[in-house]
């Protein structure tokens, strides 16, 4: 048995048995399981060593070879791998909740799973042509049937597909380039192709504009999915590239590109935040404060922090997202759109749900007792130390996405004085929308309790790790 | 006859379907030029690559045609369609297909230098595809061109990358991103098309 045939075939296997479930609830049950086994297994089974289950002895070998190439999952992607299907798993079991279990199983499994070859395919370059195809898995997620696609499928689909030959150009440059360190052209020309190709995978500012139409567009919990899955897998993929590249991980000019893009995406997304009138949007708009973040986390200095930083904001960014997404749902079902005019007053007809809109909004801002402050917190400090300038304009985008949480809290309780209160969720959804507000709080004040899951994190890469 | 010179048939092709793409109205035009830019493609790529592998990226690049034919097939043409032949705007679109290939045949000398070895014919008509493939893209949100579009850089991206990358897992894969790229086109194209609501509603 080898790690990707568990965790790269399996999951393709169930996603092609959902596919053939018409079933809702059983196809979130079927997902949610298998996301669940899956992490359990990548947590408590060790790789590469035989464990011994009564008679029988199973080892699960960490390379699989296919034409001519290998497929690598190696122990130190254990508690990665328990991570992503954990968090998965909570997306599977909500998808029900939501109602877009029988999409979002099949097709998401399958996105998820394309995303885990991405990190284990060698050369690791590779891996761009893996997230392309999950990106082109993920259409029919997006473009339910009886909707047109529109615009923000569109460019999804063309920046997705641009930037497969930026990546794959850059990484042959870049061969080049250590073969020859002292050709300052080529070193700029990889550099570039390679920038281009990551500001296309990640919506870069000022390629992020197909992330808030699409939030309009498509069901909120499936493009919560993606705003989750795609940019999360991929930074672990870019994290690779300088990993393994010790003059793009030592070039100053590089860490003043990734302070520069991170804090244009905060600002501009901040800012952006603030002044949206549709719920969707606001979502759409903190997600790319998020992976600006996460951007500018990379420049913090040593790098052994930036990666404690972005590895801390996995948990919190993937539970914050999945609760804030299932919220929207709900709502989007009770009104006819997520526009303030139509969701005004909300609050007293789902009250979780909207509790559940307005806190995952102030966790995203790193407000403190929610789960996104201790990463927020550590960003803070590693750039503080470096540039006042920074911290401040990071602070700027902060009070955006403050501004967008209390101007969305302030329209959902804007209901008229007669209006009764009561519960207009299901009780499969409280249950849902109760735990995940709990575990915002638990992974706010307690952040150590994911401690023993992130130490193991930063083995994944030799060099950034150490 | 010499390789050289099928290859440079093969740019001319490209330098004369690849601005056409652009400016046909009828489906059959585009879905037929861009079989001959695949089938030009091909005989670029077969210059750095055995044959066998050649042969799978015109296979794969046929098949998503045909998938796209027959979802396109499957609809009923739109009143528009069934008027000019040209689409509006085809002296800028031929224009700026020709500032593409101008750029692919001006930037192709210093490309030759940084990569000996790839040959003049390989690099004209890989950047004629990527330009007037991008210049496409800016042009429209229609489905079926942003599709080929799409289609048209790839495989101008890919004639250029097989001088520098000949593993069969990037071809295959490559072929693979290919072939979804044509299905999720023609998913696209159904849900896009007036006709698949009436078939929707009606089930």
């Amino acid at each position: 048995m080898t790690a990707p045939a568990i965790w790269i075939g399996f999951p393709l296997a169930v996603a092609a048995l959902a596919l053939l479930i018409p079933n809702e609830r059983v196809n979130a049950a079927l997902g949610g399981v298998a996301a669940v086994l899956l992490s359990a297994i990548a947590l408590f089974i060790p790789f590469d060593s035989a464990l011994l289950i009564g008679p029988f002895s199973v080892k699960i070998a960490s390379s699989f070879q296919i034409l001519g190439r290998s497929l690598v999952l190696d122990p130190a992607n254990g508690a990665l791998l328990a991570i992503l299907y954990g968090l998965a798993a909570l997306w599977f079991f909500g998808s029900e909740a939501a109602g877009v279990a029988r999409r979002l199983v099949p097709l998401g499994l399958g996105v998820l799973a394309l995303m885990v070859a991405s990190i284990a395919v060698e050369p690791f370059l590779f891996a761009a042509i893996f997230i392309e195809i999950a990106a082109l898995v993920s259409i029919p997620l997006i473009t339910p049937p009886g909707q047109a696609p529109g615009r923000g499928v569109m460019r999804f689909l063309i920046y997705q597909t641009l930037a497969m030959p930026f990546i794959l150009f850059a990484g042959w440059m870049l061969e080049g380039v250590e073969s020859s360190p002292g050709d300052l052209a080529l070193t700029l020309q990889a550099a570039t192709m390679l920038g281009m190709g990551f500001a296309f995978l990640l919506a870069v500012f000022p390629l992020y504009n197909w992330m808030p139409m699409l939030a309009e567009e498509a069901s909120p919990f499936v493009v919560g999915f993606l705003f989750w899955c795609l940019p999360t897998i991929t930074i672990i993929f870019g994290l690779g590239f300088l990993d393994r590249y010790a003059w793009l991980r030592s070039s100053p000019v590089m860490a003043d590109t990734l302070q520069l893009t991170g804090v244009l995406m905060v600002v501009t997304g901040g800012i952006w935040t603030a002044f949206q009138r549709h719920l969707g949007r606001i979502m759409a708009y903190a997600a790319v404060v998020e992976t600006g973040y996460i951007i500018l986390a990379l420049s913090v200095q040593p790098a052994s922090n930036a990666i404690q930083i972005i590895f801390l904001s996995l948990i919190p960014r993937g539970l914050g997202l999945a609760i804030w997404a299932l919220s929207l749902t709900l709502l989007s079902r009770k009104a006819d759109s997520l526009r303030f005019t139509s969701v005004q007053g909300l609050a007293r007809a789902l009250p979780l749900a909207s509790l559940g809109v307005v806190l995952a909004n102030f966790s995203a801002a790193g407000f403190p007792l929610l789960a996104g402050f201790p990463p927020r917190l550590a960003l803070w400090e590693g750039l503080a130390g470096d540039s006042v300038l920074t911290a401040f304009w990071l602070s700027i985008g902060v009070l955006g996405l403050l501004t967008g949480a209390v101007r969305s809290m302030a329209v959902l309780v804007m209901a008229s004085e007669y209006t009764e209160w009561g519960w207009g969720e299901t009780w499969v959804q409280r249950i849902m929308l109760g735990v995940g507000i709990l575990g915002l709080f638990i992974l706010g004040v307690f952040p150590q309790a994911v401690r023993p899951l992130l130490e193991g994190l930063p083995l994944i890469f030799n060099r950034l790790g150490q | 006859m010499d390789a050289t010179l099928f290859s440079w048939i093969a740019v001319g092709a490209l330098l004369l379907a690849s601005p056409l793409l652009m400016i046909m109205r009828d489906w059959r035009w585009v879905l037929g030029l861009l079989a001959v830019v695949y089938l030009a493609a091909f005989i670029l790529v077969s210059r750095h690559w055995p044959l066998g592998m050649a042969v799978v990226k015109l296979v794969t690049g046929w098949m998503g045609i045909a998938a796209l034919g027959m979802t396109r097939l499957s609809l009923a043409p739109p009143e528009a369609e069934k008027g000019a032949f040209l689409v509006e705007g085809s002296f800028f679109r031929l224009f700026g297909a020709a500032l593409a290939l101008l750029i692919a045949v001006s930037g192709a000398a210093a490309i030759e230098k940084a990569i000996p070895g790839i040959g003049l014919p390989v690099i004209v008509g890989g950047l004629a595809l990527i330009g007037t493939g991008l210049f496409q893209l800016g042009m429209t949100f229609d489905v079926l061109r942003v599709v080929v579009g799409l289609l048209v850089v790839l495989s101008g991206f890919e004639v250029i990358y097989a001088v520098v990358e000949t593993s069969i897992l990037v071809a295959a894969l490559l072929s693979a991103a290919n072939l979804g790229l044509a299905l999720a086109g023609s998913y696209l194209f159904l849900r896009s098309s007036p006709a698949a609501e009436e078939v929707e509603e009606s089930l």
